[in-house]
């Protein structure tokens, strides 16, 4: 209770102060909108739907390609970790692939699939895709022996050991890849909404690369709001529920 | 095809018949059991497998486990070779190997839940009864690290035994608990030993402990690893670790390590 009272009074008294500083005249509002016209731009365009079919566009990209690149980078990984031959190939092929920002594979997408969602998809995968394989093969190598072969000893074979003894000790790694995999994935997709129009799809990068064209500060603005709210629901839907589980069971943290 | 009968016409509950296994380790060439023969005829009794690290005993209990292959020889149970780990013969190991993303019960069921037949009812009655046997009932919705070494244990027992396995293998499971712990441990293992009627193969470098809880004692030498001797105890359960009996019987097998190992020196140096 507390704690959210220190939270809402500073944000409270950040607004006032940005209000007050506008109010003061020392930069044009061109260049600096007043709190009250960015909210009155948001209002405005939930009011005509630009807002949410914008939210709505970003979204499906980023969902849909997330779970692509975890859905491939999750067992590529275990593999891995199973496997020296993949290990020193694909594995070492995902660690020189992770350390390039993913933004950098916006023009290559381009190229191969044109200002379409598809491209959209393969930026996003390609941001996950890695982060989650090497997290997920160093997860498996970190799981202790001992519990494959007390599973062993109670029966647990094959994918029966693999679904209920490896991936669940390895989630603290997995979990934390995926969280990497998930910023990677939204600044490169934010990178190219902004660089590029996607003419499948307005998406939230495109409408605050137009509020620039348009000198709307107030739209730039109130956009980068959305996306940071977006950024902190994403944190507490996708990650917090498995954050928390793994501090209950394993006791780490806090 | 299945092994000698024993005189009554049975099969002795395991036997074990000329294993063998060796490592390769970062010294050489490790010869972890010689050409081991062993037969336990007792459906209900407790051996124990004594010996100095190196002597192969852990190898022994994970070839008996089916966790690992022995180079030669072979292992019966009830007549049967053994091929690969399975139910009737259940492990406890050294650190409890519990599961921290499932809860203790939760930890209990994991093996029930591999058993065909039986509903997820019957597989909480169940996991709940053992839970219980070993003291812990009311731990049932407890995570695994906000349980004591002791505890821990307990629920590994309890885990073992759920599945009713005609074997329990234990590979040194008190051993990094403390001495307090240990011998409360040892009073409730064997309360539970009286009802729980199983062949128990206990693996300890621990002279009193083995004679506490064991009805024999196998005497191990290491490098090669092999059994020396073979002790039957007889004394009056439940036994007490602290008792002058017990004390008694750890000379006698004391004596007979110091001997062998003199044995050994001589060999090696002369």
């Amino acid at each position: 209770m507390r704690r959210t009272l220190h939270a809402v009074a500073f944000f409270v008294g950040a607004v006032v102060v940005w209000h007050l500083v506008v109010r003061a005249g020392f930069w044009s509002p061109v260049l600096l909108p007043s709190p009250l016209a960015v909210i009155s731009y948001l209002k405005h365009a939930i009011a005509d739907g630009t807002l949410l079919q914008a939210a709505g566009v970003t979204a499906r990209r980023l969902l849909i390609g997330y779970a692509a690149g975890i859905g491939a980078g999750l067992p590529l990984g275990m593999l891995c970790a199973r496997s020296s031959l993949l290990r020193d190939t694909m594995g070492l092929l995902a660690l020189g692939l992770q350390t390039l920002p993913s933004v950098c594979w916006v023009p290559l997408a381009l190229l191969w699939f044109g200002q379409t969602e598809a491209a959209m998809f393969f930026v996003v995968i390609m941001g996950t895709i890695w982060s989650v394989m090497i997290a997920a093969q160093s997860g498996v190598k970190s799981v202790p022996p001992i519990y494959v072969r007390a599973a062993r000893t109670m029966g647990s074979r094959g994918l029966h050991t693999w679904v209920r003894v490896i991936l669940p000790a390895s989630l603290p790694f997995i979990v934390s890849g995926m969280k990497q995999g998930w910023a990677f994935a939204w600044r490169s997709l934010m990178a190219a909404e902004i660089y590029v129009t996607i003419l499948t799809g307005f998406g939230l990068g495109h409408l605050l690369h137009y509020g620039r064209e348009l000198n709307a500060m107030e739209q730039v603005i109130g956009i980068i709001f959305v996306i940071i709210v977006i950024g902190l629901l994403a944190d507490k839907i996708l990650f917090s529920p498995w954050e928390a589980f793994m501090h209950r069971r394993w006791g780490t943290g806090r | 095809m299945s092994g000698p009968a024993t005189p009554d016409g049975r099969a002795s509950r395991l036997l074990i018949e000329g294993v063998s296994k060796s490592f390769k380790s970062a010294s050489g060439h490790v010869t972890a059991l010689q050409d081991i023969h062993l037969e336990i005829r007792e459906a209900e009794s407790v051996s124990c497998l004594v010996g100095p690290s190196g002597s192969g005993k852990s190898t022994l209990l994970a070839i008996i486990a089916g966790l690992e292959r022995p180079d030669t020889g072979r292992v019966l149970v009830d007549g049967k070779p053994i091929n690969g780990p399975g139910r009737d013969r259940m492990v406890m190991f050294q650190e409890s190997a519990l599961f921290p993303w499932l809860t203790a019960l939760e930890n209990v069921m994991f093996g029930l839940k591999l058993k065909p037949g039986i509903t997820s009812k019957q597989r909480r009655e169940v996991a709940q009864y053992y839970l219980e046997m070993v003291g812990l009932a009311r731990f049932h919705r407890a995570h695994i690290h906000e349980l004591s070494g002791g505890m821990k244990q307990r629920v590994a027992l309890a885990r073992s035994l759920a599945p009713n396995p005609a074997i329990l293998l234990m590979d040194e499971p008190f051993a990094s608990l403390d001495a307090m712990t240990r011998e409360q441990i040892y009073a409730d293992v064997q309360a539970i030993w009286q009802k729980q009627r199983k062949t128990v193969v206990f693996v300890t470098h621990n002279v009193r402990e083995a004679i506490c809880l064991g009805d024999r004692i196998l005497l191990m030498s290491a490098s090669p690893g092999r059994i020396l001797e073979d002790f039957p105890i007889a004394l009056d359960r439940p036994r007490d670790i602290n008792s002058i009996d017990v004390a008694r019987h750890s000379l006698e097998i004391r004596d007979a390590l110091v001997k062998h190992n003199q044995n050994y020196d001589e060999r090696e140096t002369g």
